[in-house]
């Protein structure tokens, strides 16, 4: 998906100032950095510092008390997410964005079939070939290894994994270039985790995307992204590349968030 | 009492001028924006919600002194419903009533739309149960109107979708989805999927009223009515194997009554009007009492 617009270097989401508060209580202040072509971002932080509420601004679930999202449309033109209409908002939303639930239940239609889940996006941007959306549908159910023959269960029967692998491929359906996802391996025991990391790191090198990753597991953080913001209390306490991050942290939480990993 | 001191009583056709206008006015609405649900302030009638609230409202509304009205339920003029609501309409407005769809120029129904084609002069009421076609799908009432707005139908096509992966065809038969106009998608309310393609460019007026869920919407004359599909699954009507049994039409919507405990049945006309008219022609179906075929024929066909 690396358009030629991006040669010129151009990031693909820009937060400047991102503020956002509940009454007088805080949510996130002042948070401002860029999102490039093809870049994983993890958000990191304990519980109650402000990391969903600045994923929520970001993918305009929310809108901040002040401060500027910005993204790069598919023209090439940077623009502001807030001043876009809600129906250009909601189309960028199904065709160029993802959203990956820590729920599968509140991104998936539970009622449905796996196919139609996979399927919904593409019948809403006008596919009306039943035959080419089971098509698409079943290749999708195979890229994160659910087996075909589940296409018309529902996810109600389907495992944690599988329903958060189910979420992942109706999110990609439409190719999109951006994906926001908060805490995708939530609730899910170890050696899924490991599969579900696997099969992003490989689908977000396969397809180019972009991502932003709410996370407090420092590990999902190491294996899958390339640049980390560090928050807490709603600040951004500290930011740079993963590894640097992890392996030298400079603020002393980020130092006591590293020191507090489990080690086996 | 007389009937005429009865009729006093009430205002002419049971609602007040004010509420009748409101009425008209959400009609008025339904008329210029095709298929889009427009809320009205529904008021109580003196029967239950699910009995044609709705329908009765907007027939009240629409109803003129010289009009003639039809009351049909499933297709039937005799059965409780439609006499009923044909009743309280001889007493609240003492209007002229008929059973025969030609003559009428007020129809209000439930489920089905009469085999004889309808003319410029009619109106269509219908009495809808539940307007939203998203509703199943989709819970949030917000959201429903939002994707309405912003023309946001893919989810009707998931339904239509989870249908074919479980039945291998639109096992949707009755409440099919339309899009009205290129524009509204409408629940054509319950009525069976047979009749959608007599909606699409009816000369008749089409005026739905939804009591309970206070909503009205209406189909203008002459407007294109879609029912939506897949490419390679395209929309069917439903076909029957035999004709009716008593008036032996063909290509109407037929009923199935069960005759016996030993698998006997016949497939009779829905629309009661369009049979007795066919049978008063000389029309005459496998088990229509004809003095010439006795008892025996009929048991002889059975299997």
């Amino acid at each position: 998906m690396n358009l030629p617009v991006f040669d010129d270097g151009a990031p693909l989401l820009r937060a400047s100032g991102v503020t956002r508060y509940y009454g007088t209580r805080i949510g996130c202040t002042d948070v401002s950095f860029e999102l490039w072509p093809g870049e994983v971002l993890a958000v990191v932080g304990e519980s109650g510092s402000g990391k969903t509420t600045l994923l929520n601004c970001l993918s305009t679930r929310l809108v901040p008390t002040s401060g500027v999202v910005e993204y790069r449309m598919r023209d090439g033109a940077m623009r502001d997410l807030f001043q876009l209409n809600e129906a250009e908002r909601r189309l960028l939303m199904r065709t160029d964005w993802g959203f990956v639930h820590q729920n599968p239940a509140d991104g998936l239609r539970m009622t449905v079939s796996a196919g139609a889940n996979v399927g919904e996006r593409l019948m809403a941007v006008g596919a009306r070939n039943y035959g080419a959306i089971r098509g698409e549908a079943e290749s999708w159910l195979d890229k994160v290894e659910i087996d075909t023959g589940r296409i018309d269960d529902d996810p109600r029967g389907f495992s944690g994994g599988m329903r958060q692998r189910l979420q992942i491929a109706r999110n990609l359906v439409t190719g999109p270039r951006l994906i926001f996802m908060d805490e995708p391996t939530g609730g899910l025991d170890v050696s899924v985790q490991a599969r579900l990391l696997d099969l992003l790191r490989q689908l977000v090198g396969e397809f180019g995307l972009s991502a932003v990753v709410v996370t407090h597991d420092l590990a999902v953080a190491r294996l899958l992204s390339h640049r980390m913001i560090v928050m807490r209390g709603g600040n951004v306490i500290e930011t740079g590349l993963t590894d640097q991050v992890l392996d030298d942290p400079r603020a002393p939480y980020t130092q006591l968030l590293v020191s507090s990993i489990l080690q086996v | 009492m007389t009937a005429t001191s009865e009729t006093w009583s009430y205002n002419f056709a049971y609602l007040d001028e004010q509420t009748k206008r409101m009425i008209r006015r959400a009609i008025l609405k339904a008329i210029a924006i095709p298929g889009y649900q427009v809320p009205f302030a529904s008021r109580e009638m003196p029967m239950p919600y699910g009995w044609g609230t709705g329908g009765v409202q907007v027939t009240a509304s629409i109803l003129g002194p010289d009009d003639v009205l039809k009351v049909i339920d499933q297709g039937s003029d005799d059965t409780t419903n439609a006499v009923a609501i044909r009743g309280f309409f001889e007493k609240t407005a003492g209007v002229a009533t008929t059973t025969a769809t030609e003559e009428a120029s007020v129809i209000q129904t439930r489920h089905r739309i009469p085999e004889t084609p309808l003319s410029e002069t009619q109106v269509l009421v219908y009495q809808v149960p539940i307007p939203e076609p998203m509703r199943y799908l989709e819970p949030r009432e917000a959201e429903t109107r939002k994707m309405h707005a912003l023309q946001e139908y893919g989810l009707m096509h998931v339904k239509l979708y989870e249908d074919i992966a479980r039945h291998g065809h639109i096992a949707t038969t009755y409440a099919y989805p339309v899009k009205v106009s290129g524009r509204y998608v409408m629940d054509p309310s319950p009525t069976p999927k047979f009749d959608n393609p007599k909606m699409d460019n009816s000369p008749a007026l089409q005026l739905f009223g939804a009591g309970r869920e206070k909503r009205i919407y209406a189909v203008p004359p002459f407007t294109q009515v879609t029912s939506l599909d897949f490419e390679d699954h395209p929309f069917a009507v439903q076909t029957f194997e035999e004709p009716c049994a008593l008036c032996a039409a063909e290509g109407v919507f037929l009923d199935e009554v069960v005759l016996d405990d030993r698998g006997g049945r016949m497939f009779v006309c829905s629309d009661t009007n369009h049979c007795e008219e066919r049978r008063a022609a000389g029309h005459r179906g496998r088990l229509s009492g004809d003095p010439t075929k006795t008892e025996d024929a009929s048991q002889g066909e059975r299997p």
